[in-house]
Parts: structure tokens; sequence; C-alpha cells
């Protein structure tokens, strides 16, 4: 019982701090390694869900794909620095000083969700205590090709749609 | 056992986190890093109801917003770059003028 | 005192000494299998050229790879004075680290009980997980990262070519490598490594074994090529080793990298093809069945099947000469991707019609 405990307080540690890591680093390269290692962190979560396929899954779409794409756009736009001394002198309103108040709002943001949970009624349940795991992967094939097969085909119309517009918007000119 | 609200708790932590990215960082391509970290927060928290109520809903939304996502970083990346080929700058400010 | 030595061999603590054991026994394998493989490398390839090979060190050159590995000690660290630090060393870290877990799910014998040392009978395998084949292709979309970050740490054109190539020429891969892997998951029913394998025991005919490249003719050959070629192409090996050339770009993304640096590099490509090899084996060739010798030495089948597939490895680089890189992502986009999901619709149609 601990120690399902002790896994969760590490991996939400990790994913936590690579979070982090993401949001404070000043090379966009650093950023992309950290947030490799918080999504292997969330991907430890999921596992300690039950959920072993949305695990791996997490790890071979964002780990092995999205974040790959990530990667050589920094390295082909060379985005070793950023440019945080470029700011338009000459404009009254965008200073460091209140481009800065965005933390303080996230803050209030994580206040309204911690309020909004607290008002949930049966937070000490813990979970999977109510109802026992359904997660084989047959029964998750099962319901995606039958209660959300429209879903399903519409997403892969939006990914071909994804495809043709990122070839052309990042095509050469004149093509 | 771990308590269903350790799991929103520490998903609305990931949310917050990732919108101070989206409000802090002057360049591009990490704030749409920070919108993927939002995205994944709020992953988090459907496989976390999921198991709550003992249904594979949570996952099967889970994988559409995973792929909604990848074609969103997509698109979002090859709009980067086309910005980039233009202005050579990847901070948000230098689009400000309405005039290409 | 020995009572106290002894403490460890009695059940129903001896299980998790085992366990460790295991554990233990496969990593150092794992390493020595990197260094029998540049023996053998090396020898098979003289062979195939009509010469020697190493023969100096050691009898019959046995002692070559030890030269090799005391040389790679010796040679000094070199870093560029411009490299990133940290990316510099982590990238052989993430390739290595990633080759080694690839390994964890894939198993190499049947449970057994060591001949009745212990109670309960133990999986040669690190973890037996239900979803073994996916968490195998997780951990290598992984890899990739010690490839790319190689490449941009290293601060240099030809690194970074290299990098950007070999680590686009992966990922592009994959998807016919995923593919194929799907086919099997479909004909098997399950995603854990060991179900599939039981699922090949037993003979047609009492003749033919019911390996599943021999399942449905010849949909099942069709699927272990693709695989194969895509974890060539995977693991940078001719004919798909353009990255690496060392007549176009030095050395590609290990360019900059020199002694324990690169001997980590050159580890993580051996054991790669170590683990593609041994996944084939038990997803395409029957893991460890075969005649004559009852499950309990299994093992020995599976590494003869193992070494039959390094040969190949080996017998296509010394044979095939190399892909030009453009020719080789069409190759991976334009026939291979095509193959591969035809192949994957006809057997699903199979697996519906005749229920499979």
């Amino acid at each position: 019982m601990a120690f399902d405990l002790l896994l969760f307080y590490l991996f939400a540690a990790i994913t936590v701090g690579g979070s982090l890591l993401v949001v404070a680093q000043r090379n966009p390269i650093y950023s992309v390694v950290s947030i490799v290692v918080a999504f292997c962190g969330l991907s430890g979560l999921y596992v300690l869900l039950e959920a072993p396929f949305v695990a791996v899954v997490q790890i071979i779409i964002y780990a092995g794909a999205i974040l790959v794409l990530f990667l050589f756009t920094v390295m082909l736009l060379n985005a070793t620095r950023e440019d945080g001394a470029e700011w338009d002198r000459s404009h009254p309103y965008y200073r460091p000083g209140p481009t800065r108040v965005g933390g303080v709002l996230a803050v209030v943001l994580l206040g309204q969700l911690g309020w909004a949970i607290s008002r949930m009624t049966d937070l000490s349940a813990g979970v999977g205590e109510a109802a026992p795991a359904a997660s084989s992967v047959r029964l998750l094939g099962r319901v995606l090709f039958t209660d959300y097969v429209f879903a399903f085909e519409v997403t892969s119309i939006l990914i071909i749609a994804g495809m043709v517009g990122a070839v052309v918007l990042a095509g050469k000119k004149g093509n | 056992m771990v308590p269903i609200s350790y799991y929103l708790i520490l998903s609305g932590l990931l949310f917050s986190i990732g919108t101070a990215g989206v409000f802090l960082r002057r360049n591009v391509i990490t704030l749409l890093l920070s919108v993927e970290v939002m995205l994944n927060a709020v992953n988090l928290s459907f496989v976390a109801f999921g198991r709550q109520f003992g249904t594979v809903d949570g996952q099967i939304i889970t994988f559409f917003v995973m792929t909604v996502a990848a074609a969103e970083a997509a698109v979002g990346l090859a709009i980067v770059i086309a910005l980039f080929r233009h202005r050579e700058s990847l901070s948000p400010e230098a689009f400000t003028n309405l005039k290409w | 005192m020995l009572e106290t030595l002894m403490w460890p061999l009695r059940p129903p603590q001896n299980w998790w000494v085992a366990y460790a054991t295991l554990i233990g026994v496969i990593f150092m394998a794992l390493q020595l299998s990197a260094a029998v493989m540049v023996y053998f490398e090396r020898k098979v390839s003289a062979w195939m050229q009509q010469r020697y090979g190493p023969w100096l060190v050691g009898p019959m050159g046995l002692l070559q790879p030890i030269a090799d590995i005391v040389k790679l000690f010796f040679k000094e660290e070199l870093q560029p004075k411009a490299a990133d630090k940290l990316l510099f060393s982590l990238a052989p870290i993430i390739s290595v680290a990633a080759c080694f877990v690839a390994f964890a799910p894939v198993p190499f014998g049947a449970t057994t009980t060591f001949f009745g040392w212990l109670d309960e009978p133990i999986a040669l395998q690190i973890a037996d997980l239900n979803v073994g084949v996916l968490a195998f292709f997780a951990v290598s979309s992984v890899g990739v990262y010690g490839i790319v970050l190689a490449g941009w740490a290293s601060n240099s054109k030809y690194a970074l070519l290299g990098g950007l190539r070999s680590s686009a020429q992966m990922i592009s891969y994959e998807l016919a490598y995923g593919m194929a892997l799907a086919t099997i998951v479909l004909l098997a029913g399950s995603m854990s490594f060991r179900e599939i394998v039981d699922a090949q025991a037993g003979y047609y005919f009492g003749l033919i074994p019911r390996w599943n490249v021999f399942v449905v003719f010849p949909f099942g050959l069709i699927a272990f090529l693709l695989f194969f070629t895509a974890g060539v192409a995977e693991t940078n090996r001719a004919p798909f080793d353009f990255p690496e050339a060392e007549q176009e770009l030095v050395a590609g993304y290990h360019t900059e990298y020199s002694s324990m640096r690169f001997a980590m590099f050159f580890m993580a490509e051996y054991i790669n093809m170590v683990t593609v090899s041994a996944v084939a084996v038990n997803l395409f060739l029957g893991g460890w069945h075969g005649p004559f010798l009852s499950p309990a030495y299994g093992w020995i089948w599976f590494l003869i099947k193992l070494a039959v597939l390094l040969f190949i490895y080996l017998w296509l680089r010394w044979t095939l000469p190399r892909v030009r890189y453009d020719q080789l992502m069409s190759l991976g986009w334009k026939v291979l991707l095509p193959v591969a999901t035809v192949n994957l619709l006809i057997v699903a149609a199979g697996v519906i019609a005749f229920g499979l």
C-alpha cells in the first residue's frame, strides 16, 4: 500500500520537475529534453493507474514522434538562445515587468483549480476502489471501434488535413 | 491506496505550470511545448477519472487528445517555420504588427 | 556460519537471488555479445573477402575484442570546445540505456525451476509485461534521442547532418516496423512476448513448425522480411548506414566522440542488433521451441536462431552496397509502408474471416 504512494510521489516529482524545467530553461533544446523526462514520468503514472496501453502509447507518440519533431525544428532553426533581450523599447506596454504578471495569473489558476477539486465530495476514496479496472487492450479496441468510431474516423481526416497543412506551410515558396 | 485527489491536484499543478509557460516564455517553440504540457495534464485527469469509475472511456478520450495534439504540433511547427523564414526571429513580439 | 551462507539458496528467498542473478547475467551477456559481435564481424567479413581477419592476438585472434576495449580505454577523451557539455555526455548514455531497457521484456527461454532448485518457476525474462511488444517498440523510439542529441551537441556540421539524417531514417522505418509488429500481435491475439512464443509451439502435419513465418503463408514471411529490413534500418546497419558512412560524412553523428563515449555508441549499436534479432526470433521464428530438446533447454535453440539472424546481419553488411539517402527514405515511405499496410489489412481480414 505504501509502495503505491511512494511510486506515485516518485513519478509525480519527475513529472513536475520536468515541467518546471521546461518553463524555466533558457535553451530550447534543454526544454525539449526536460519535457521528454516529464512525459516518461507521466507514463509511469499511467502504469500506476492501471492503463499500461496508454502509458506505452504515450512514449511512442509523444516522446518518440512529436518531441522528435520539436527537436528537429529547434535544430533546423538554430534557436539556441531565447532572445529575451529583444524588447521593443519604443512600445509603452511591452516591458519585462508587466509581461511577467503571467506567472501570477498561473498561480491564481492553480488556486482556482485547487478550490474546484476541494469541492468534490468523495476525495479520500482511493483510485480504483470503487470499481475494478477494465483495461485490456481487447476491450479498448472494442469500445474504440463501436462507441467512438465516428470520432476515430474524423480524427483520421484531421491527421490528413494536418499533414497536408504542415507540408504546404513549411514547404518552399513557389512550389 | 492513492486517493484520486492526489492525481487531480497533480493534473491541476501541471496545467498551471503549462499556463505559466505560455504566459512567460518568449520563444514560440517553447510556447508550443508548454501547450503540450497542458494537454498532458488533461490526459492525466481523464485517465484518473476513467480508472475511478472503472470504464475505459477515459483512456479512449486520451487517444483522441494525443492525436489532436500531434496534428496541432505539426501544423504549429510548420507555421513557426514559415514565420521564421519571413522575420528571422522566434520571439512572439516580433509579430505584433498586423502588416506582413 | 555455513547456515547463514546457505540462507540465500533456500526457498523462498532463493527466488529473489535467482532473479537478481538472472538480471546480472542478462546485463553481462548483452555486453559480452557486443564484444563477440565485434570479433565475428571482423572474422566473417574477412572470410567473405577471402582473407584471414584478426589472427595475431590470441589463438585465432580470439583476444582481439579485449585488445580493442583496452585501446578504447586508453584513448584521450576529447570534447570540442564549443560543444554542449551536458548533452555531449548525455547522448551516449541515452543510447546505451535505451538499448538495454529495450531488451527487458524479451524472453529467451521457457519458465524453468532450474531443475527443482526453485519452488516456483522463474521466467527467463526480466519483465513479462502484458504490453511487452509495444514496450520494446516504445523504448527503441526513445533511442533516437541519443543519436540526434549527439549530432547536435558535437557542434560540427558533419555530426549534425549525420545525426539528423540518421534520426529521420529511424523514425521513417519505425512505421513499417510497427506495422509488422501489429500483424504479429493480431495473429497471436496478445501483446505479451511469452504468449506470442507459446502460440508458436507445435507443428503442422507433424513436420512444419507452427512459427509465425509459416503461419499465413506468405503474409507471415512478408511481415518477417519487413520487420527485419526495418530493423536493419533502425539500427543504422548496412546497407542503410549512410548516416555513418565513412566516405561521405566522416563518421556521422559520432564524429567528435572518442574513447569511452564512442565505445558506448559502438556497444549500443551492437546491442540494438542483438535486441532486434532476439525480438525477431521470438515473434517470427518460434522463440525457444525446437525439435529434440525439452523446453528446459529451449534457450539453446534460441541462441542458435539468434546466431543465424546475426550472421544474416553481417552477411548483408558485407555483401550489399550502401543505399543512397534519398533512395533509402523513398524505400521506407513508398515501398515498405504500403506493403506493410496491405499485409496488415489482409491478415486482419483473414483473422476475421477464418477466426485464426
